[in-house]
């Protein structure tokens, strides 16, 4: 690890002041430590945000939704009252993240920021990846991407990001709410996370330098909700494809459906025309359920090693719907 | 049901006890009483430590093992992916390699090595895996035995399926697994009957 100094900033005025001037925030530091261990940043100086006072609460919003402050440790979003009745997607998402012992340290804003788990990015020898070295070419797009991107891909990037929470967010519409030196603003969850560009693989977030997020803002409770992580080992792993699904249900018929899958792209990828094509569906109506979803998944461009990740995806997205419909039969 | 942040107050109190156990200790720098300009410090199993003149790379595993001499926790592989390097911080099971040690004025961290009673009586959770044989090599049994303590203490050992689950950021490449999940079920069971 390159030397830096550390400062523990006061304020959340202060710490979007060190982070203008290019201090990197530390939160849970789970991923910055390892970032920085394998050269993947290497900031003179860390900002210690971890214990700001108030970015750790969760609260009510008036409008019946809500708040997440940025800070809250993974195991205790997932442990809150709210969340548990409220919003179950979330609490299992979280609950398949990590390990028990990193969801006490990791926060719910920097689970959102964690990079790709490309192997070729994470590697400790340099190897060509337009994330690490603009312009160095993309190892994967011709070598080991099996568990790489089907949906949303350039030639310069085809790596996907690994979060489980940001999908559970996805699918319930979150805003992340910013703090920075030109002021707060409000991302919509479903434009934090930035797509490659055909040059080069760019950022990660539509984060501005110096913007810290403060909280996570979710709108009312979505109880007909359910996480489903495809895995190789059943804990402790990364997905391979997962899917979030929130409903409205007419006793078994469905009113508005909320899906997205995890691990399929740079960003959680909602499915928009499935979830129109879904309402008004009976939920025992298997047949008609696949034939909203199938449309969505015949604009999927799978790589070499990853054709597998399309039926997967499906079908996840498939048995989402049915778990939440056996969690909540009449 | 995980237990709760740590209330402020409790943070508070937790500096103020660090900070009185400190003041016979620091031979010159008599501070006053006046507490924020104080020099940070850590307590671990008890004993408050200075943190001052940290290199801020420190983490607190290699703090622990290197300035405390405090080898339990182990280093496997200094990235979060292993459990070797459990400890609890202010109660919660974290992992100690992915903890910069100068962050944690004020706090409270335990190893393995203050488990035990001052007497020497094993915890209950160490008791349950010699009694099970829950290790061979034995270098993942320090994280393993912290994270079963929490595992237990946070109710997340009710059942064999949950005590996997809630393991599982624990690797053991002996693979003594099964031992494990009964361990952490027998300790469960002997706190509850509150033999701890
Ligand atoms: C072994 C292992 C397994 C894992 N498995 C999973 C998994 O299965 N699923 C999953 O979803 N995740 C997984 N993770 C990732 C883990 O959830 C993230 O590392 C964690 O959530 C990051 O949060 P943090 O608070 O530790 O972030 P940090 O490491 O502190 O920060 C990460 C980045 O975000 C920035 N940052 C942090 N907070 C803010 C803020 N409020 N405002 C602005 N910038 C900020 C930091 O500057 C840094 O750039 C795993 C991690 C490890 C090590
Ligand atoms: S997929 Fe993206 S992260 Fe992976 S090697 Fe290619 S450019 Fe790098
Ligand atoms: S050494 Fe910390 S988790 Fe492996
Ligand atoms: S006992 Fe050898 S690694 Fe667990």
């Amino acid at each position: 690890m390159q030397p830096f100094t550390l400062a523990r900033p006061a304020s959340l005025e202060e710490a979007t002041r060190l982070a203008a001037a290019g201090a990197m925030p530390l939160a849970g530091g789970t991923e910055l430590l390892n970032w920085m261990r394998l050269g993947i940043a290497a900031p003179a100086r860390l900002a210690d945000i971890s214990r700001l006072p108030g970015l750790d609460a969760i609260a009510p919003l008036p409008d019946g939704g809500l708040s997440l402050g940025a800070l809250a440790r993974l195991n205790d979003v997932a442990a809150h009252p709210a969340v548990r009745a409220g919003y179950p997607v979330l609490r299992q998402a979280i609950h398949k993240a990590a390990s028990a012992q990193l969801r006490n340290l990791a926060t719910i804003g920097g689970n959102l920021l964690q990079k790709t788990r490309c192997a070729y990015f994470r590697a400790e020898e340099s190897l060509p990846c337009n994330r690490r070295a603009p312009g160095s070419g993309c190892a994967a797009l011709h070598g080991l991407n099996e568990r790489h991107a089907i949906f949303g891909w350039t030639e310069a990037c085809v790596a996907t990001q690994p979060s489980d929470p940001a999908v559970a967010l996805a699918a319930l519409d979150a805003v992340v709410v910013v703090a920075g030196p030109a002021g707060a603003r409000r991302i919509p969850l479903g434009d934090l996370h930035l797509l490659p560009d055909a040059a080069g693989a760019a950022a990660d977030t539509a984060l501005r330098a110096g913007e810290i997020i403060v909280a996570i803002e979710l709108p009312g409770p979505a109880p007909r909700s359910a996480y489903l992580k495809i895995r190789e080992r059943e804990s402790y792993e990364y997905a391979l494809v997962s899917a979030a699904g929130a409903l409205v249900l007419d006793g078994r018929t469905i009113r508005r459906a909320r899906l997205a899958l995890g691990s399929v792209a740079m960003k959680p990828w909602r499915l928009p025309a499935a979830e129109a094509a879904l309402a008004g569906l009976s939920l025992d109506d298997t047949a008609a359920l696949r034939a909203a979803l199938e449309p969505a998944f015949a604009e999927a461009r799978p790589l070499s090693h990853n054709g597998y990740k399309v039926p997967l995806a499906r079908n996840a997205a498939l048995r989402v719907i049915g778990m939440i419909a056996e969690g909540h039969a009449p | 049901m995980t237990p709760m942040d740590p209330a402020p107050l409790r943070r508070d109190l937790v500096r103020a006890a660090s900070l009185a156990a400190l003041a016979p200790a620091l031979p010159v720098a008599a501070q006053p009483a006046a507490a924020p300009a104080a020099a940070p410090t850590l307590r671990v199993n008890g004993a408050v430590h200075d943190l001052a003149g940290l290199d801020p790379r420190t983490t607190l595993l290699d703090w622990l093992r290197e300035r405390l001499d405090l080898t339990g926790a182990k280093k496997g592989c200094n990235e979060g992916a292993c459990g070797a390097c459990t400890v609890l911080l202010d109660g919660r099971r974290v992992n100690a390699c992915l903890v910069l040690a100068a962050t944690l004025d004020g706090r409270s961290v335990t190893t393995v090595e203050g488990l035990a009673r001052a007497d020497g009586t094993l915890h209950p959770v160490q008791q349950a895996f010699i009694d099970h044989d829950a290790f061979q090599c034995g270098y993942c049994t320090p994280g393993q035995v912290v994270s079963a303590v929490a595992c237990i203490t946070e109710g997340h050992a009710g059942s064999e399926a949950e005590i996997r689950e809630w393991m599982s950021g624990n690797l053991c490449r002996c693979a003594a697994y099964p031992q494990i999940t009964a361990a952490v079920q027998d300790a469960a069971a002997r706190m509850a009957r509150g033999e701890a």
